[in-house]
């Protein structure tokens, strides 16, 4: 059964790659569609039997094989289903379904073959996603985390005769390598260290040991594997992948750069909690990270003119919220606010999607505006998720959010809380900005040659606008917090499958709801900023930007963070690569090793045919004269 | 008396009459019966050992290198035939085109 719900987007995908060329636009759409609705369906019934089952109960564990079996080393290709890779599951099947629907029509422009290879690529993400988050042991979660790897650089760069988006999928693929090294760093030593890489043997393995004092193995180890999740979720240091990444098709960004592959770094920890609570020191650096992640990349998003790289950067900084959940133990709100954050995260992208088809292809911020009458379900859609991700109240982003912050504020980070309180005022006004200069004010002429058409979303991409309208409103509601009357649900879901027992501060009523005042009161006063700058007097955001030219120009470059890399890291590669590798090593030492080898020989041969004189009897006799001396040798010996 | 050395001392003999005439002579079914002489020395000795030793193997052997013989002067004329058409000759050295 477990099977079954990676299996089937794995089937779509073969038959899309099979038979993708001679199948029309409906077939292939048709196939992969079905595909991942049913491996939806299949991972509600799981679940639900999941659920049926009693709370300390709720493990279902699937061995498809034996795979490696060496030594000490002992791994099958193991499925588990526990309430965290539920919560994981339901959201890659259902707003992978949801994107998959809505790139029925906004793909419809390509041609047949490039429609098929397009929703290959999709099913073969989901189903390595899928193996990802049900993945029992380190092993199988890495071939997931590679296999999504593999399916973002092949989206990035879907339109590959264009050269920055092959670009875009190059630089993704090769700055994940860097971090996929430190995870697989991180999980040989797990194995050195325990014996094992199945999650719950480790889980079980490291209980039975006090927490790090200091620096230690465990530390380390967790340190190697965040720098996996850095790489794979877009954190300092290896967060420039994910704005260039945009290059790729919008349900693709949606899906994977928004939803799902970006968040299997905050999925790898909370899975391996019990890990990382016993190293401190680490939790401590992932808080940090993540927060200063989450500040720089919403610092960046407020300047930004394309808007799917100002979601781009909106999902670095929500990523960096959850980063800083994980650090400071927070396990649950984590998860929590990764869940929410699919839904309002893959709305805004699918909303912008919208706004891109009608516009033709136009992504500028500055060519958009007034679009609220012409595009009314878009823009309806939009205002729903841009509101729930600012965290206004009552909405999934403000639960979930407010969870972050206020057990960053119990756990005495007072620092980073505030950190978080401040990203969450950018959240709100870079979010009402794009909301004010598509939606408001008047139409700007747009840059792209061909007349534009205006249209509304189309059918199916109007579906999947509204169904995640709805989850952004009401995803939040699993995870009510006590203080307002709700029982926390998903946390208590979630408890088992972190293995440590969770801290349920009971007593802090009141500082949670001043903080709950507070954190709305913030994401009001943003949506007020935004308003004002960029509707009521939008002269005043150009005079903004004049008064601050420098810091303007810093962030709208960035903070130069390409320049640094290119310059420190790339160039000196660069460099040495053709420098020194090329023209010495390779051109000197290994093509210098392989003539002389052939020089050699022929040199020698050239003395040695002479030898080869054509006379028979020449033969004859250097046959007998040898058989003679042969001969003579063991006789006088 | 005739002992097994009396056999040995003619096969060698016979041996070196082979071994001369295919250095010494130019044409090449000289050559080739020169062979024959070499080969029918090595039998004579498998014989000869055969008998001082009791033994019928030294026999079969022969019956063996007699019938490998037979098949080579086959080819070897055979051989010597198309050379001589392409050539006009019997002479080893003047088919000296597969050097160098």
């Amino acid at each position: 059964m477990l099977l079954l719900i990676a299996l089937l987007p794995f089937v779509g995908f073969l038959v899309n790659v099979g038979f993708g060329r001679r199948m029309s636009k409906a077939v292939s759409g048709g196939v992969a569609c079905g595909a991942i609705i049913a491996s939806f369906l299949v991972s509600s019934v799981a679940v639900w039997r999941l659920v049926a089952q009693a709370p300390e109960e709720r493990v279902f564990t699937q061995q498809v094989f034996s795979w490696i079996a060496s030594g000490d080393l002992n791994v099958g290709f193991t499925l588990r289903l526990d309430p965290l890779s539920a919560v994981m599951i339901l959201v890659v099947t259902g707003i992978g379904s949801l994107i998959h629907i809505y790139s029925t029509a906004y793909m419809d422009q390509e041609r047949d073959s490039e429609y098929a290879r397009y929703f290959s690529y999709l099913n073969l993400f989901a189903a390595f996603m899928l193996v990802l988050v049900l993945g029992a042991n380190f092993v199988v979660m890495f071939v997931g985390w590679e296999g999504v790897g593999l399916c973002s650089y092949l989206l990035i760069g879907f339109w590959y005769e264009k050269k920055s988006a092959s670009d875009a999928g190059k630089k993704a693929f090769i700055v994940n390598r860097i971090g996929d090294f430190g995870f697989i760093l991180g999980i040989f030593l797990a194995f050195v260290r325990f014996g094992t890489l199945d999650f719950q043997e480790i889980a079980r393995a490291v209980s039975g040991i006090a927490p790090e004092s200091a620096f230690g193995v465990l530390s380390l180890m967790t340190l190697l594997l965040f720098v996996g999740a850095t790489g794979k979720s877009a954190q300092i240091p290896l967060f420039v992948w994910l704005p260039d990444a945009m290059e790729g098709p919008t349900p693709v960004s949606a899906l994977i750069h928004a939803a799902t592959m970006v968040t299997a770094g905050v999925y790898m920890i909370g899975r391996n909690a019990a890990l990382f609570s016993h190293a401190p020191e680490t939790l401590t650096i992932v808080a940090i990270v993540g927060a200063a992640t989450a500040l720089m990349a919403g610092t960046i998003g407020l300047v930004q003119t394309d808007i799917k790289r100002v979601l781009a950067y909106s999902t670095v900084s929500q990523l960096g919220y959850m980063f800083l959940a994980m650090g400071v133990g927070a396990f649950a709100a984590g998860i929590f606010h990764l869940y929410t954050h699919a839904f309002f995260k893959a709305l805004l992208f699918l909303g912008s999607g919208a706004v891109i088809h009608a516009l033709g292809g136009e992504q500028d911020l500055r060519r958009m505006g007034g679009l609220r009458r012409e595009l009314p379900m878009t823009y309806w859609t939009f205002v729903v998720g841009a509101l729930a991700i600012a965290g206004v109240p009552g909405l999934a982003g403000f639960f979930s959010k407010d969870e972050i912050l206020f057990r960053t504020f119990a756990g005495g980070h007072v620092v980073l809380w505030t950190i978080g309180l401040l990203t969450s005022l950018l959240t709100a006004i870079y979010m009402f900005r794009i909301v004010f200069l598509t939606f408001y004010g008047e139409r700007r002429e747009a840059s792209t040659e061909h007349p534009v058409h205006l249209h509304d979303a189309p059918r199916p991409m109007a579906w999947a606008l509204v169904a995640l309208a709805i989850g952004s409103v009401l995803a939040g509601y699993v995870g009510v917090p006590a203080i307002l009357g709700g029982g926390d649900r998903l946390a208590h879901f979630l408890e088992p499958s972190f293995h440590i027992e969770m801290a349920h501060e009971g007593g802090a009523g009141s500082t949670e709801l001043a903080l709950m005042i507070l954190s709305s009161a913030i994401a009001i006063a943003g949506i007020g900023i935004a308003s004002y700058f960029f509707l009521r007097n939008t002269r005043a955001a150009q005079a903004m930007a004049d008064r601050f030219a420098g810091v303007y120009r810093v962030l709208s470059n960035k903070y130069y963070v390409d320049e640094i890399y290119d310059a420190a890291i790339v160039q000196p590669i660069r460099i040495v690569s053709e420098q020194g590798l090329w023209k010495i090593v390779d051109a000197r030492v290994i093509d210098g090793l392989v003539n002389g080898a052939g020089r050699l020989v022929e040199v020698s041969s050239a003395t040695l045919r002479r030898v080869q004189t054509g006379s028979v009897r020449a033969y004859a006799a250097s046959l007998f004269f040898g058989v003679v001396a042969i001969l003579g040798y063991y006789l006088w010996r | 008396m005739v002992t097994l050395n009396h056999y040995l001392v003619l096969s060698a003999i016979l041996f070196a009459i082979g071994t001369a005439g295919v250095f010494v002579r130019r044409n090449l079914i000289t050559i080739l019966l020169s062979i024959e002489i070499m080969l029918n020395a090595v039998n004579l000795t498998f014989v000869a050992f055969g008998r001082a030793m009791g033994s019928a193997d030294g026999q079969i052997i022969v019956f063996f290198v007699m019938t490998v013989a037979a098949a080579e002067a086959a080819v070897g004329l055979a051989i010597v035939i198309s050379l001589f058409r392409h050539r006009e000759s019997l002479n080893p050295d003047s088919f000296t085109a597969l050097k160098w």
